[in-house]
């Protein structure tokens, strides 16, 4: 086991120089020149070579390369320009009220994404089963954003039970009681397409493997029905099912960036578009990093899971 | 190899596919509901510069935030006073356009690399496919936000950027489709007539591909079209003054408490657009996918559906541990019957061992499995007969009942032990749900006994084999499991269906001694499933041969293997190497077993049989009895010698 995890992070290791080159390609692609693009059109001359020097944009790409990845490593990211201060610290304190929303979110879709898949699966072609399949169909077809507002609308707006933005109140919040209220309408939102997805592929794998051998086996000894689905066909299910949870994750940390800017959660999705649009690229650049590690952190976590669950792997 | 060998596995998919998939699209209700709206939309949108709609960009400050059906304005109108609906329209073309542009630049590069990577395999692959897999490390929409900061906001460069985050989806199912492609033998007789690679590729593999591109396609534009409206959304993708349905959207939420159908229209529509192609992608992906075919997913309930028209009356017999008489078990498949078992008596003594033997297809399995109701339903259902098991029909029994019967009376021993044992618990757990079962006894007495009935079955070192994985054990230490898994309770009947056929030969005849052991000390009854009849011949006391669903012989070991009287018997024993004799030639019985939603008038075996007359080929045979519990389906028996003396050509 334990060797497992230890082969399994050091083969992250190499995912998370890939993720820094494809940042830097991408960063490096910007047209035209950024010492420009930082300072504005009227920059002198002499400024933009300036900064370009102290940017260590006049050497090659490849020194270039080692000299980001250096100060990364270090934990530095360079200063955002729009906030002045350092975008580690921007990165890391939005990075946390994200996780508060898609931590939530990812705990409802699972629950209602493995519900919604078994009731399909053992009752299939009942009318839950189509009725949930219909339902699954209509969530995965919808803009999640749209669907915000549509919540806000209602909920928010009309009957007034949910407020409709931010994350704390701002006169006399900040306990929990205050934060679950105000994270109520956005987690819903963004746990929608993904509890689709995991319902469909539960309905599927469940109905693939009740028609393995090991089911006929279990059913052959006698054993309970309700045990034979419950126990011995989902746990085989599960097999599939895990790692699409961990797909699933990566849409919903995706998914915030709308869900954010919706309902003004101040997580770096809100933060990354914001960014995006007055082009404070290196607060773009540490935003996507950082969460892209992340993601790539918690897929390492659900191989760990996966293997827990099936000794073939280990 | 000609170029017509070559040809034959594209053509075939051309003209024996394409007619029938529409039609098969269309008798999906929810997929042509999704056909028609799609097909509205896009021809709506199409014709938006042939319609009589208000230019889309006039603004109208006067007549701003108008209601839904105001005067001239069907839709009403949005914050600078422009017409929603001729918006809607308009703005439903440039989402269109973009969604299936996007769709068709990440089909095409991605399908390319999964062909090249596929085809080429080795380093070329290793390096492809770990791009691949680095854009897939990225949270989908994120990598898409970052090569739209770097390259700016603007619907192009949107469009671009949800392409290359969709590539890696069209990279890895193409990918996968080609390696196996890349190794049947058309690919192999292509390079060896001296095509280029190119031309394999393009000519030979693409064609075979292009269903897995489509499906993939179809499930991917929806997607697709929801992320371009996000950006767009967002404000990162159409600027004004054009405007697609994500813009439009984002433009209304500013104002959506005072006038939300502006936000609240763009967003039905996008809703509309993307289910209709789910609708129609699920559709097309049941169509095209053959797994899916002929309800091929549909989930087997725990027993076999009975639904005989009349119950036979049969006296118990005293000696018969098992009383099986004129079985029916039929398959239905869409409008197809499939009759596997027309009609089989089986009787299985007390101790005894009776072989059912039979080629693949002969219905034997089914007979088996139909006895505790282990035939999968749907399709399967069981249509006459009764099985007595010690004097009771099981088939009249509910199915609770069956349950409580199932592995205490009656226990089975399957095929494939690694396909048959759960991969996810130990071997320990696995026995002691057994015990457990049917036995009121604590989880710790059921770990001894488990380890005992590793000891009876002959497994070494019990205890620690208790603890581990199927995978961790071979093939005959698997099987020896199972049989002691059918050990576990006090059982009368044994169904045992080719459980040696998956192992070795050395193997094979450990596990069948060991179970004619137990059979002896236990006096326990075996149904032995089996199409070999060397091991028939070291195991069963007595031998039913089935054909075409039917038992066209039955007798005691020695009488059968020595002087055979049905054709088809004296075939398969013939196909039986014997050591000592190498001059005897090993034939293969020429032709193929009948399909049993087909079968012929008469004797099933008359077409391979090389006695057949032509009243073979009519009415219905019995079993005529020969004396000696020998019984036999065919007009013209064979004496018993030939066989013996090697005549086995035809």
């Amino acid at each position: 086991m334990g060797a497992y995890v230890a082969k399994r992070l050091l083969a992250a290791i190499p995912v998370l120089f890939g993720l820094s080159i494809i940042v830097f390609v991408i960063m490096a692609l910007i047209p035209g020149d950024p010492a420009l693009a930082i300072l504005g059109s009227f920059a002198t001359p002499e400024n933009v070579a300036k900064l370009n020097q102290d940017l260590g944009l006049d050497k090659p790409m490849v020194q270039q390369y080692f000299i980001w990845l250096g100060n990364m490593l270090q934990g530095d990211f360079g200063r955002s320009y729009t906030l002045n201060r350092p975008v580690i610290d921007e990165v890391l304190e939005r990075f946390s009220a994200t996780l508060i929303l898609a931590g939530p979110a990812l705990v409802l879709c699972s629950i209602f994404g493995l519900l919604a898949g078994v009731i399909s699966a053992v009752k299939q072609y009942s009318w839950a089963d189509k009725g949930l399949t219909f339902t699954v169909l209509i969530g995965i077809s919808m803009p999640s954003f749209w669907l915000g507002l549509l919540l806000i609308f209602s909920f928010a707006v009309k009957w007034r039970l949910f407020p409709p933005s931010g994350m704390y109140a701002i006169y006399g919040g900040g306990d929990l009681p205050d934060l679950i209220h105000h994270l109520t309408l956005p987690a819903i939102t963004l746990a929608v397409v993904a509890t689709g997805v995991i319902a469909r592929l539960t309905r599927t794998s469940m109905l693939e493997v009740l028609r393995q051998d090991y089911i006929r086996t279990a059913r052959a000894k006698g054993i309970k029905e309700r045990r034979v689905i419950y126990v011995h066909a989902f746990k085989a299910a599960m097999v599939s099912v895990i790692p699409v949870i961990g797909i699933q994750a990566g849409f919903v940390l995706g998914g915030a960036v709308y869900i954010e800017t919706v309902f003004q959660w101040p997580g770096i999705g809100s933060m990354l578009v914001k960014a995006i649009s007055t082009r404070d690229l290196l607060l773009v650049q540490g935003g996507v990093l950082v969460v892209a590690a992340a993601y790539v952190l918690f897929n390492l976590l659900v191989d760990v899971i996966q293997s827990i669950l099936d000794p073939r792997l280990r | 190899m000609s170029e017509t060998t070559i040809e034959t596995p594209t053509k075939k998919k051309k003209s024996g596919g394409r007619p029938s998939t529409l039609r098969l699209l269309l008798n999906n209700t929810l997929a042509t509901a999704g056909l028609v709206v799609l097909a509205f939309v896009f021809v709506v949108a199409l014709a938006a510069p042939l319609l009589p709609l208000v230019n889309p960009d006039v603004t109208e400050p006067a007549n701003r935030l108008q209601p839904l059906f105001a005067d001239g304005h069907l839709l009403g109108t949005d914050a600078l006073g422009r017409d929603i609906l001729s918006r809607l329209i308009w703005g439903t073309r440039v989402s269109l356009a973009v969604g299936v542009s996007a769709t068709l630049i990440a089909a095409f590069i991605g399908s390319l690399i999964g062909l090249v990577a596929g085809y080429a395999g080795g380093r070329t692959d290793n390096l492809l496919m770990r791009g691949i897999d680095m854009i897939m490390a990225f949270p989908y929409i994120l990598l898409a936000l970052a090569i739209v900061a770097a390259l700016g906001p603007g619907l192009l460069n949107a469009l671009y950027a949800i392409a290359v985050v969709n590539i890696p989806f069209f990279a890895r199912n193409i990918r996968g489709i080609t390696v196996g492609l890349s190794r049947r033998e058309f690919v192999d007789a292509a390079r060896l007539s001296g095509k280029s690679n190119a031309s394999i590729l393009f000519g030979e593999i693409l064609p075979n591909v292009l269903p897995v591109i489509i499906i993939t396609m179809s499930t991917t534009i929806g997607w697709m079209i929801l992320e371009t409206a996000g950006l767009s959304f967002l404000g990162l993708g159409a600027q004004p003054p054009q405007a697609d349905l994500g813009s439009m959207l984002g433009d209304g939420r500013k104002i959506l408490f005072t006038a939300p159908h502006v936000s609240i229209i763009p967003g039905v529509m996008i809703f509309i657009l993307v289910m209709s192609i789910n609708l129609l992608g699920d559709g097309v992906r049941d169509v095209l996918d053959p797994r899916l075919k002929s309800g091929a997913l549909a989930r087997p309930v725990m027993r076999t559906a009975v639904m005989r028209d009349q119950v036979p009356d049969i006296a118990p017999q005293e000696d018969a541990t098992l009383d099986m008489q004129g079985l029916k078990t039929e398959f239905h498949v869409g409008s197809d019957v499939y009759k596997a078992v027309g009609g089989v008596d089986l009787k299985v003594r007390q101790g005894e061992c009776l072989g059912l033997v039979g080629e693949s297809g002969s219905g034997k399995s089914v007979t088996a499995m139909s006895i505790m109701g282990l035939v999968p339903t749907p399709p399967g259902r069981i249509v006459g007969g009764a099985a007595l098991l010690e004097g009771e029909d099981l088939f009249s029994k509910s199915d609770e009942e069956i349950r409580l019967l199932r592995g205490l009376a009656v226990s089975h021993v399957f095929q494939d032990p690694l396909s048959t044992l759960h991969p996810l618990f130990t071997i320990g757990d696995q026995l002691v749900e057994a015990i457990r079962a049917h036995q009121v006894i604590s989880h710790k007495d059921a770990m001894a006994r488990a380890e005992e009935l590793l000891k009876t079955v002959r497994i070494p070192n019990p205890a620690e084999r208790l603890k581990v994985y199927p995978h961790e054990l071979s093939g005959g230490m698997r099987q020896r499991v199972c049989i002691a898994m059918a050990l576990a309770n006090d059982v009368k009947l044994i169904i045992a269906d080719e459980p040696t056929t998956a192992l070795d030969v050395t193997v094979q005849a450990q596990v069948l001694s060991l179970l004619n052991k137990l059979r002896q000390e236990r006096n326990v009854g075996i149904l032995f499933i089996t199409h070999d009849f060397g091991v028939v011949s070291t195991m069963c006391d007595r031998i039913a041969v089935m054909y075409g669903g039917k038992i066209v012989e039955t007798g005691t070991t020695e009488e059968i293997l020595s002087s055979p009287a049905h054709p088809y018997t004296e075939k398969l024993i013939a196909c039986v190497p014997v050591l000592g004799e190498p001059d005897r030639r090993l034939d293969a019985i020429e032709g193929r077993p009948p399909v049993v939603n087909a079968l012929p008038d008469g004797c099933a075996f008359a077409e391979r049989c090389p006695y057949a007359k032509d009243d073979c080929r009519k009415g219905d045979l019995a079993l005529t009895d020969l004396g000696e519990g020998r019984t036999v389906r065919c007009l013209y028996p064979v004496s018993g010698d030939k066989a013996k003396q090697g005549e086995c050509d035809v």
